[in-house]
This record gives C-alpha cells, structure tokens and sequence, in this order.
C-alpha cells in the first residue's frame, strides 16, 4: 500500500454511489486513482467496473435515467456538479471504448475532429498534431502514407489504435480504456498492451478489463469489485500474490466469476 | 417398415401439395406483374420518339408529345424534395436522437407512420382547402391552382417517408459511434449532424430517392393543386402539367394520338421509378461494401 501514498492521486472517488433506474449499482465507492500509473479495473460481469469508469467521464450522463451521487475530485473540483462543463472534462479524461469506432472520415479527420472543436489550429500545428497522436498510438508508420484514406478499411487493432490516437491528441491527462481489447485478436491485443504501457509516462491510465492476465501484465494497481462494492485496491503485485480479501483470491484463482 | 414408407409417402404428398400452391401463388402474384410491364413495354414502347420530349400536349385529334408534362413533374417533384427532404431528415434525426424513448417522440413516430399510409388524394384535398382556395381568394383569382401547392401536396408525402427512413437509418448507429464522439467532448448536436448523419448518409439518401420514386406516380394529390396546362410553363404560380395527371386525362379519352401519349407516359414513369429503385439499392449496397 505504501506506494498508493507516496504518488499524487490523480482521481478521487468519495462515496460514489450509482443508479439505473431503480436498480442500484454501485454503493459508496472509495478510491484514489494514482497519477501517471496504470490502475487496472476487474471483477465479474455486472460488478459495476465499467459503470464506475463511464462516471469518471459522465458519459452516463447521456441517459436520463442513470445517476451518480457522491463526489469525483480532479484538482480538487467535483467532476459530478453540474456546473463542470462536460466539454472541459472531457478534454481532460479521455475514454476509449470496447469496440473500436471510426468515424465515418478520413484517418486524419478522426484524429483531427476532437482537436478541432477544442481549439483552433494552423493546418502545420494541425499536421503536427496529427502525426504526434498517432504516433502516441503508435499507428504513424502503419497510417502515413494514407492519411486522406477511410478509417473504415483499417483492421480492427488499427481501429483501436485510431480510436486512442484521436483521444490522446486531445492531450487529456488521464485515459480511460473500457475493455480495450476484448474485440480484438491476441497480436493486436499485445501491440495495444504494449502502448498501454508507453502510455503511462505521459497519462494517468484506468482500464477496465475482464482479462485478469492482462491485469497482472499491464497495471501497476489493482482494484477489485464485486457486486458493485470495492473489494480491495492495491498493487498488482500484491493483490495477484497476497490479495486481504476472500473473495478477491476467489476471483483471481478462477473459483468464481 | 411399412407404415415408416407410409408416412414417408404421405409426407411426400403433402410436400407436393404445399409446393404446388404456393408455386402457383408466386405465379399468379407474380404474373400480373410481368403482365402490366409486357402492356406498358409494348403499348408505350410503339408510342416512344424523340417528340414526346420536344412537343406539347396536342388538342385533342392532333399528334404531340409530353415535353410540357415532363418538365411540369420534374419542377413539381423537385420543389417537393426540396420542401419534404430537409423537414423530413430534420425530424427524422430529432426522433432518434432527441427524442428516442420519450413518450412524445413515440406518438410523433405513430402519426408519422399513419401519414405515411394516408391516402394520397386526401392529401391533395387538404393543400386544395388549405392554399389553394385561399390563394384564389386573397389573390383575386389571379392564383388559383398552381405548380406550387402541387410541390407542396407531394412534399407532404415526402417527409413522412425521409422522416421514418432517417430515424430508422440513425437508430441503426452502433450507441459506440454516438458515445465516442461525446467522450471527446464534442456537443450533441455536432455529433449528430457531423458524425451520426455522415455514417447513416447512404440509408438517408437511399429514404430520399424511394420518396422521389414514391411521388413520380401520384396523380391524385397534384389533380386539384397543380391541375394541368396545355402549354408551357415554368412559373410555379400557374397550374402546371404533370406526367401523371396528363395520363389520366389522356388515357380516358376517345382520341387514339392521346391514348397512344398516355402509354407512352406510363412507360417513361415505370423506366424512371425502375431506375430510381436500382439507383437507390446501388448507394445502399455500396455503403454496405465499404463498412
């Protein structure tokens, strides 16, 4: 635990409740995201990880019967009060999500679509601001020669690849990754475990994942949920070998879930 | 053994009877359609020249052709499309994005639908007591039918079929494509029209050429708006001719040249509908292809 206080947090959730509908599903959630370390989200199906990771964007926002109570401090302002404007918070904690999605334009265009609604740029910083993301993502050399070309027709890691490209030329200072992986074969799966890594030097990284072995691979923290309850967080090293919690050893050897 | 072959064979009867019937319904489904196209080909296609698309409508007796007719259903139709494609993918994208489960947007989705099936010519009627009577009234006399209310009668059939189509088009977007967009921060309405429209764009124009193709053969709704002229015209505020309508006064009459030109109008409305259908299953196709 020593290393989760040594380091800045970067998030802070405290008391975070969620609803849908009447259905409660997550109960008073603690917990400090680290800064520029990958913290690795798991538990079963229905344990309320990506539900927590989509309020760290308020992108449940978007559905009238979801709500979160509770208070998600970044530099100490509450993202959940109204008043945070959505387009500065979601300039700061960028997300990306299980299923790769392109927009319907160019390689470019996706990558320079964010950008240009946030800020107005010369079409030379655009370029290079372009090429620094998906080189960020590292798709640059796989991408450069056709740029003009649909996103469309990039393979499916390709995609994926575009899709952190486009939500790291943002310059967010934390990533979300919600199940990043999971519609993708193990090649493109490893090539994007790898960036996950590169990552962290320049973001703070939450990722949500069902894969325990991509857990222990990529994170530095982890944090187990079940039942919409944060069952335990500490570093991966720690919660794999000597996890507190009953359940959490149930979980990570295989005994349920 | 015997009674596994005895329903064996009773099985193969009963096949035989099913397959008969329903070959038969296909047949004579299917029969009337190739019957009508063979009357239209051969009846339209000895009345075809180059002068349908260069003379007027004769009087009655003469030899002419249908050029004031086409030119009035190509100005009729676009001024419809102009009118009905904008207020139609408008709403369209208001109901599956703004409005998606609310209560509203579902009984706006349900008149939507009955005015899809309304009977045309009660359309006709209602622009005939809604501008046309008043127009004649506040002008005068001076504009009474028009080209005008006759766009304005197909518009309404229009909208509910680009405004169905387009919400269809929009609600089949994966909620990913909508979710992306928004977690970079982008508004609502941008990522509807610059992102959401873009990627259902090939089933929205597909909605607005069936719309087209829909119209090009509605007589009744244009018969007491645009109502026909003998001659020329290009101004919108007097009564126009239209393929359509021309038909109908033609193919009724006692006069062989009128009859031979109502054909002839028949045929050049089924090849234009034909082409539109192809054309619009070529852009939906294509889209597929290239996801």
């Amino acid at each position: 635990m020593s290393n989760l206080q040594t380091h800045m947090p970067e998030i802070c959730a405290r008391n975070v409740g969620f609803q849908y509908k009447n259905h409660i599903a997550l109960k008073s959630i603690n917990l400090d995201i680290p800064a520029n370390k990958i913290t690795a989200i798991i538990g079963p199906s229905g344990c309320g990880k990506s539900t927590l990771l989509r309020i760290f964007n308020r992108i449940y926002a978007e559905y009238p019967n979801q709500k979160a109570t509770g208070e998600i401090l970044l530099d100490g302002e509450n993202i959940l009060d109204p008043k945070y404007s959505l387009s500065r918070l979601r300039s700061t904690v960028g997300m990306v999500f299980q299923k790769p999605v392109p927009f319907p334009m160019s390689i470019f265009d996706n990558v320079a679509y964010g950008i240009r609604h946030h800020e107005k740029l010369s079409r030379v910083e655009m370029n290079d601001r372009v090429e620094q993301a998906l080189r960020g993502a590292a798709l640059w050399d796989e991408v450069k020669d056709k740029l003009q070309q649909s996103a469309l027709g990039l393979s499916g890691g390709q995609q994926q690849r575009l899709c952190i490209a486009r939500t790291i030329a943002l310059r967010p200072r934390v990533l979300l990754l919600d199940e990043p992986t999971s519609a993708l074969d193990p090649i493109s799966t490893m090539k994007i475990e790898q960036l996950i890594t590169d990552l962290k030097e320049q973001f703070t990284v939450v990722i949500v994942t069902h894969n325990m072995q991509q857990a222990a691979r990529c994170s530095d923290i982890t944090a187990f949920m079940y039942l919409g309850e944060l069952i335990e967080i500490g570093s991966t090293d720690l919660i794999f070998t000597k996890p507190k919690q009953k359940q959490t050893e149930d979980y990570i050897t295989g005994r349920f879930g | 053994m015997s009674m596994n072959e005895g329903l064996y064979r009773t099985r193969k009867i009963k096949n035989a009877i099913a397959m008969a019937l329903s070959s038969a319904a296909a047949v004579i489904g299917l029969g009337w359609l190739v019957w009508i196209l063979a009357t239209t080909l051969i009846k339209g296609g000895s009345a075809l020249s180059l002068t349908l698309f260069t003379e007027m409508t004769p009087p009655p007796g003469a030899e002419g052709g249908l050029a004031n007719a086409l030119y009035g259903s190509v100005l009729i139709s676009l001024l419809a499309l102009a009118i009905g494609a904008p207020i139609g993918i408008l709403a369209g994208l208001w109901l599956a994005e703004f409005a998606r489960s609310s209560k509203l947007g579902t009984v706006i989705r349900f008149v939507n639908d009955i005015l899809l099936s309304a009977p045309s010519i009660v359309i006709g009627l209602f622009v005939y007591t809604a501008v046309v009577i008043p127009m004649n009234h506040y002008t005068n006399g001076s504009i009474s039918f028009s080209g005008f209310a006759g766009g304005l009668a197909l518009a309404m059939l229009v909208i509910p079929v680009v405004t169905r189509t387009t919400d269809e088009m929009l609600q089949l977007q994966p909620a990913s494509l909508r979710e992306a967009a928004l977690a970079l921060g982008i508004p609502q309405w941008k990522v509807t029209l610059q992102i959401l429209l873009r990627a259902a764009k090939a089933g929205v124009v597909t909605g607005v050429l069936l719309s087209m193709a829909r119209i090009t053969g509605e007589t009744a709704p244009l018969l007491f708006t645009a109502f026909g002229n003998q001659f020329w015209n290009s101004n919108l505020l007097k009564p126009m001719a239209s393929v359509p309508v021309t038909i109908f006064q033609f193919a009724m009459s006692p006069f062989e040249t009128w009859q031979a030109l109502a054909w002839a109008g028949a045929l050049l409305l089924t090849i234009f509908v034909l082409a539109l259908s192809i054309l619009s299953r070529f852009v939906f196709s294509r889209k597929k292809g290239a996801q």
